[in-house]
């Protein structure tokens, strides 16, 4: 055993400074003038301590395309970010629609040991959308899969979309639906309005995500099922959920950091970094989207961190891939967006980056997402809220450089990051 | 200007010089027994189609044969385009051959404005995909000025479809720059969300604007819409939204029709519309070529024009 960490001057949520003794994987103790008991101490001054994050939604890419990103790069990633737990999803190849390839994912993230990763289950074959996948295999594997998602594709075959709903109340599962009704979107390649039309590019209507939520809602009420639903993007869709949730329908939601900052207007470049699914909105929703994640309508940040290799970037729009890294950057554009504009404190994002993810997912069991309290798992992060830094892709720990954000002056820095009380970040850098 | 990506690169001096330009390179061919000016001796012009368009692609060889420039075509037929190689190995190896221009007409929109990222040469957009098609904006303007003396304040009505139409949205741009007052004429399926936000009025009703052109131009629509209900049936399109002899006699005396090309024949437009005196298709193509000289000319920065 190590012999454990005493963080001196921590500010727990970013309030009045205290000290914080890690020891045996838990947090031992909480006060001031604590004894270091032999532990080594770090004098972090001010930081800012949250509970370690939990990612929904992360696409790490292995199996099938390691030269766009790996389980220990996209762990290192996240560790930078802060997160102590990502859900890797389930879109590989071959797809996670199977026990063998869900503790493949599993048993990768536990060798790498930088976060604990979650593999989400396909719900249904090969992605296809017509045949359940053996939900129950994966639920009951050594992966212990509780979210199922078809992420990429829409399950939009409502019948199959109620099944699945039911279905995995068996072992309290849950359904991450990617809202797209697909008619509306054929060949689309971005927001659909103002810009679009001046671009030339073709447009994918609100209206594509909000038909799904508002269809997905009505069958989770209908059978009493747990939804949730991915990366929405619109105000119309925040609506909608604070519609359903008023009626007590049992679904929560996630926001991506890219759509709680950046607009539709920025396809004008033609540069597809800015190409994503679902795709960058309107100024109106940015705003619907972070009312709706101040309220709690929008219950969790995801990264929706999606890494592709350069030739998938680097050519027309039309033809790049979807997708922008997020886990290096997310608590950063939170920090921007949500805390600097004082729509919430550190406890407001510890809940929508942490407690509730971890809830929602189900890696609670595994000790994310609680309190930093004595007795609780280390699982924590200090953030420096003071500092400012230029995000340079060069610098980042994935494999691919898709991130959105370049040249971007943001705030908050991750400073160190603890799993089960052992650091994965120290002094910003990773430690494996 | 280092490019033409888009209409609206063209503040209206920089229009009303390539318009200007073009009419000198009318005058000074005019009466030469070899149609070839020296001003681009020695520089290289590339053509890179991706896209079959003989009309466009010929007239861009002409345009920078008739300077002097060294013309050398890729096709999407026969190179390494069709072969999959990415658009910005092809770039590089543009780079490579010493590109001074590059033309580009791709089915994806945009495509000019990542080439332009990735060589040092003038990028020309000739067409990508249901964005923009400058040039063509340029010569219909240019032949507009010729038929009917000014483009301020002329009344010019788009018709047909407008949402996947490049010709469009580079004239909606470039003529409302000039002073135009332009009109989209379309079912409201083939006009794109958000049109609100262009300088245009919106009409559903040809007969209602007919009577007030000074211009009417014809888009091609192709037949195929009709199996993504843009519209139930072609005759119901040609019905509705088709240029006909008893729709041509609403128009002004001295008003034209134009038509981008290649047209569909009793679709959007009617034969005896087509080859009217009205008709400006064959004058479009002729200018089209000057346009397409003055643009080169502009953008490489050639010698004078009366060398
Ligand atoms: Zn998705």
């Amino acid at each position: 055993m190590t012999p454990g960490w005493l963080l001196r001057g921590v500010r727990l949520y970013g309030e009045a400074p205290v000290d914080l003794l890690i020891k045996d994987g838990v947090i031992a103790e909480v006060g001031s003038g604590l004894r270091a008991h032999g532990a080594d101490v770090f004098d972090v001054g001010g930081l800012v301590a949250l509970p370690g994050l939990v990612d929904l939604h992360t696409h790490l890419r292995e199996p099938g395309r390691e030269d766009a990103e790996t389980v220990t790069s996209g762990s290192r990633a996240a560790a930078l970010g802060g997160f102590t737990a990502v859900h890797a999803m389930a879109n590989t190849d071959p797809v996670a629609d199977t026990a063998g390839v869900v503790e493949q994912v599993w048993r990768l993230g536990r060798e790498t040991g930088l976060v604990d990763v979650a593999p989400v289950g396909a719900v249904t074959v090969g992605l296809g959308g017509s045949q359940l996948a053996e939900l129950g295999a994966m639920a009951d594997s050594a992966a212990r899969v509780r979210m199922f998602s078809d992420d990429g594709h829409c399950v939009s075959d409502p019948a199959l979309m109620r099944r699945a709903l039911e279905y995995v109340k068996a072992f309290g599962g849950v359904i991450a639906q990617h809202a797209e009704e697909h008619r509306l979107t054929e060949g689309a390649q971005m927001n659909e309005g103002v810009h679009s039309a001046r671009l030339g590019l073709t447009g994918w209507p609100a209206a594509a995500e909000e038909a799904i939520i508002a269809r997905d809602v009505l069958l989770a009420e209908h059978v009493g099922s747990r939804l949730h639903v991915c990366h929405v993007s619109t105000a119309g869709s925040v609506e909608l959920l604070r519609w359903a949730k008023g009626r007590g329908v049992d679904v929560t939601a996630e926001v991506t950091p890219h759509h709680l900052l950046l607009t539709d207007e920025l396809a004008a470049t033609y540069d597809p970094v800015y190409k994503v699914n679902p795709p960058l909105r309107t100024a109106c929703d940015v705003e619907a989207l972070r009312a709706g994640l101040a309220d709690g309508t929008i219950d969790a940040v995801a990264t929706d961190h999606a890494p592709h290799a350069v030739e998938d970037k680097e050519c027309e729009w039309g033809a790049a891939r979807p997708g922008m890294l997020g886990l290096q950057q997310a608590l950063s554009i939170v920090q921007l967006t949500m805390v600097d504009t004082g729509r919430l404190d550190w406890r407001g994002v510890a809940d929508r980056m942490s407690a509730r993810p971890a809830r929602i997912g189900g890696t609670v069991r595994d000790g994310h997402g609680g309190d930093l309290v004595a007795g609780a798992p280390a699982n924590l992060l200090l953030l420096d809220p003071a500092v400012t830094s230029v995000v340079d892709p060069a610098e980042l720990a994935s494999r691919s450089r898709n991130t959105p954000y370049a040249g971007r002056e943001l705030p908050g820095r991750v400073v160190a990051t603890f799993l089960r009380g052992v650091p994965t970040v120290l002094d910003g850098k990773a430690q494996a | 200007m280092k490019h033409l990506l888009s209409a609206a690169d063209l503040d209206r001096e920089a229009a009303t010089l390539v318009l200007d330009t073009a009419a000198q390179m009318d005058a000074a061919l005019a009466g030469r027994e070899v149609k070839k000016l020296p001003t681009l001796r020695g520089r290289t012009v590339v053509n890179l189609f991706y896209e079959d368009s003989t009309r466009t692609r010929i007239s861009f060889e002409l345009a920078a044969k008739r300077l002097s420039a060294d013309v050398i075509t890729f096709s999407a037929k026969g190179s390494s385009v069709s072969k999959g190689e990415s658009l910005k190995d092809t770039a590089l190896t543009l780079e490579a051959m010493g590109a001074d221009a590059v033309v580009v007409r791709h089915s994806m929109s945009g495509a000019p404005h990542r080439l332009a990222q990735w060589v040092r040469g003038s990028v020309v957009n000739a067409g990508d995909g249901t964005h923009e098609h400058p040039t063509q904006a340029l010569l219909d303007a240019f032949t507009m000025r010729a038929r009917l003396g000014r483009l301020e304040g002329l009344r010019v009505t788009i018709v047909g479809d407008v949402l996947h139409s490049r010709v469009a949205r580079s004239n909606v741009l470039l003529l409302s720059t000039l002073g135009a007052e332009v009109t989209v004429v379309a079912p409201p399926t083939l006009l794109p969300v958000g049109v609100d936000a262009w300088p245009v009025e919106v009409s559903f009703d040809l007969d209602q604007s007919l009577p007030k052109a000074d211009v009417v131009m014809m888009l091609r629509v192709q037949r195929e819409r009709m199996s993504a209900s843009y519209f139930p049936s072609p005759r119901e399109y040609s019905r509705r939204y088709g240029l006909d002899a008893t729709r041509m006699a609403m128009l002004a005396e001295h008003a034209i029709v134009m038509h981008p090309g290649p047209m569909n024949r009793g679709m959007e437009i009617a034969a005896e519309v087509a080859d009217s005196v009205r008709s400006t298709i064959v004058e479009q193509v002729s200018n089209g070529l000057s346009v397409r000289m003055a643009v080169l000319y502009l953008l490489l920065g050639g010698a004078e024009v009366a060398a």
